[in-house]
């Protein structure tokens, strides 16, 4: 965006006129505008549902009609979200949990990176690489079974091996303090192979000329790394912190929903997030609409600020790197 | 002489890790990678065992006792497997389809330079990528106001277009479509339409099956649209399948088929290890297709992943 300013003088310059171009590429872009229409800007639209206290209207209308219609709450549906008991529990494990996926995963996937570069057999890493990226490829209900098969109590693999060393089976899906442990695993478990896959990327495309003149100097393996390999890879570090921190008040549902077999009672508290929390109440019926919709727009909104301030952040420190 | 030789090769692997942290590399990845591929054997092994070895023995790698009761029963349920089948299938496909066309011609139209909308596509494509209404305003759409439900458009449309995608497809056109072969096709008389028929789609083959590869694996492992909008059985994906047979294996019990009593049905089915079957019914095509595709995946977060 900065560098077509540039380029057209102060951003205006001479008022280029319509053309029949113009209009034949709009009219390529039709559709995928009115999928944005529909599917991007119309829900955002949907925070009007948080401010209302939605109501059926007499003579069978559509849902729009209804909305419009209805009450206004003011933000009694906010202040309801944030004074109920949910709402710490909530904010704390998801933005907790978020924070150990993000350190976690991007130290993995940079170490893991750096050491597949720096391999002698070649054939060998890209088969560790193929092997790595393959959770990648699962969905979570998938990834669930994988755990039903090791973890449930009676017949999984991991009470069996413990039956063996004569320990007591233990209830996986009932006790509450593993499971911190095991979504922070599973978490960097199935994202290691894209994560890894992508600094290699990014570290294949540096210069060779740099190390060759770094061994010329006599630099250690550990100096180039230090000193060349981690300041290349900084800018896609960069970007991928800054859209992961823009995430850091979402979920990822699969993980939190499925893989706990759709959260019993006893690790609700422990596993649940907006996500889960706003998909439980859809799905139940009866919950008020416009206290769902305060729920998910306080979520949208953290997110975006999340993602402005981090941008910020960095545009602050290294102007070059920043997304926006 | 020797020694000579000796010395060469060593300044060629100079700039090597040690042998001896080379092995540790490669005792590390090689431990990380079996942890991807042992569930998948795992589930492999529990659907071939017979359910008498499940109830007694547990799970166990190395199946006690072999049985295909499992397939078998996947096989006499072939109308509701396959089925599942069939709309993964037609939603992968349908969707992939509808996604590349969405996506490349989008992706074409920000990428030239002269398009006097520009600025504002820019922005219209931003910011989505910050900002979005959130999982119940999308419910809301989909199923109050277009009344998508129990159709398969609610698992197609809402996936069918993103941000990012159109991004990646941006930067490939920007280098691969210079403007002036637009420009010099115009003055051959061409208009855009004709341009893109028939200089943008040819060249366009790699970005393609970069936002297809992303498309159809996001389409196959989808079970949350089909959650969300799905209550007609008669639409279940294989992933909505597995989803619900997650839920209790009672599900299928009670749904029969086959024209059996509950009774009956209840006891002919080897339950756990039919889960796991269904499971590697699943994966079994990604597991097949994805190596090859894996450079596409990587061709995209590359590209993906260059500013301007």
């Amino acid at each position: 965006m900065k560098t077509d300013k540039m380029l057209h003088g102060k951003g205006k310059g001479p008022r280029k006129r319509w053309t029949r171009d113009d209009t034949e590429l709009f009219l390529l872009s039709l559709p995928t505008l009115l999928w944005y229409a529909i599917f991007a800007y119309l829900p955002m639209f949907g925070i009007i549902i948080a401010f209302k206290v939605y109501k059926l209207q007499p003579g069978g209308h559509g849902f729009i009609y209804n909305l419009l219609h209805s009450d206004w709450a003011g933000f009694s549906n906010f202040s309801f979200f944030f004074s109920s008991n949910a709402f710490t529990m909530l904010l704390k494990n998801t933005v907790l949990y978020n924070i150990a996926f993000i350190i976690i995963s991007a130290t993995v996937a940079v170490g893991g990176a750096l050491m597949l570069s720096n391999m002698r057999n070649k054939g060998a890493s890209k088969v560790y690489q193929t092997m790595m990226f393959l959770p990648y490829f699962m969905s979570w209900v998938v990834i669930a079974y994988f755990v039903y098969a090791i973890l449930t109590p009676e017949r999984g693999y991991l009470n069996g091996i413990l039956k063996s060393f004569g320990v007591d089976p233990i209830m996986w899906f009932q006790e509450a303090k593993y499971w911190p442990f095991i979504l922070v695993l599973l978490n960097t478990w199935k994202g290691m192979g894209y994560g890894m896959v992508l600094y290699l990327a990014s570290i294949t495309g540096i210069d060779q000329s740099m190390y060759e003149a770094a061994v010329m100097d006599g630099a250690t393996k550990w100096q180039q790394t230090v000193h060349i390999t981690l300041p290349s890879i900084k800018p896609v570090f960069i970007m991928m912190l800054i859209l992961d921190c823009g995430k850091i008040f979402n979920s990822d549902f699969g993980l939190f929903y499925q893989v706990t077999g759709g959260i019993p009672r006893s690790l609700y508290t422990t596993v649940s997030t907006f996500d889960t929390f706003i998909y439980q109440a859809i799905r139940t019926p009866g919950t008020p609409i416009g206290r769902t919709a305060a729920a998910s727009f306080f979520q949208a909104i953290c997110s975006c600020t999340t993602i402005l301030i981090a941008n910020w952040v960095v545009r602050k420190i290294d102007n070059e790197n920043s997304l926006i | 002489m020797r020694k000579k030789n000796k010395d060469l090769e060593s300044s060629a692997q100079i700039n090597q890790i040690k042998p001896s942290t080379n092995i540790l590399f490669n005792v590390i990845f090689l431990v990380l990678g079996l942890t991807c591929i042992f569930p998948l054997l795992f589930v492999f092994s529990i659907s071939i065992t017979s359910e008498e070895a499940l109830r007694s023995g547990g799970y166990q790698i190395i199946p006690a006792e072999l049985s295909a009761a499992a397939y078998q029963f996947l096989w006499n349920e072939r109308a509701m497997i396959f089925r599942a089948v069939f709309m993964s299938i037609v939603v992968t496909v349908i969707g992939t389809v509808i996604t590349i066309a969405l996506v490349t011609t989008m992706g074409y139209v920000v990428s030239r330079r002269s398009f006097k909308l520009k600025g504002i596509y820019t922005w219209i494509i931003f910011i989505p990528m910050i900002f979005n209404g959130g999982m119940l305003s999308s419910y809301v759409v989909v199923n109050n106001i277009l009344g998508l439900r129990d159709t398969i458009w609610a698992l197609i449309f809402p996936l069918a277009c993103s941000s990012f995608s159109v991004t990646i497809c941006r930067t490939f056109f920007r280098t691969t479509v210079p403007d002036a072969i637009v420009e010099s096709a115009k003055i051959d008389g061409a208009g855009q339409l004709r341009i893109w028929a028939q200089i943008v789609l040819p060249i366009s083959k790699p970005v393609m099956a970069t936002i297809g590869m992303f498309a159809a694996f996001g389409y196959w492992n989808d079970w949350f649209q089909a959650s969300m909008y799905l209550d007609d059985k008669r639409l279940q994906t294989l992933q909505s399948l597995l989803n619900n047979v997650q839920k209790g294996i009672e599900y299928m019990a009670n749904n029969p088929y086959g024209g059996l009593s509950m009774q009956e049905y209840k006891a002919a089915m080897p339950t756990e290890s039919v889960r796991m079957a269904i499971a590697i019914v699943i994966i079994v095509p990604i597991a097949l297709t994805y190596p090859f595709f894996q450079k596409y995946f990587i061709s995209g977060l590359t590209i993906g992943s260059v500013k301007e």
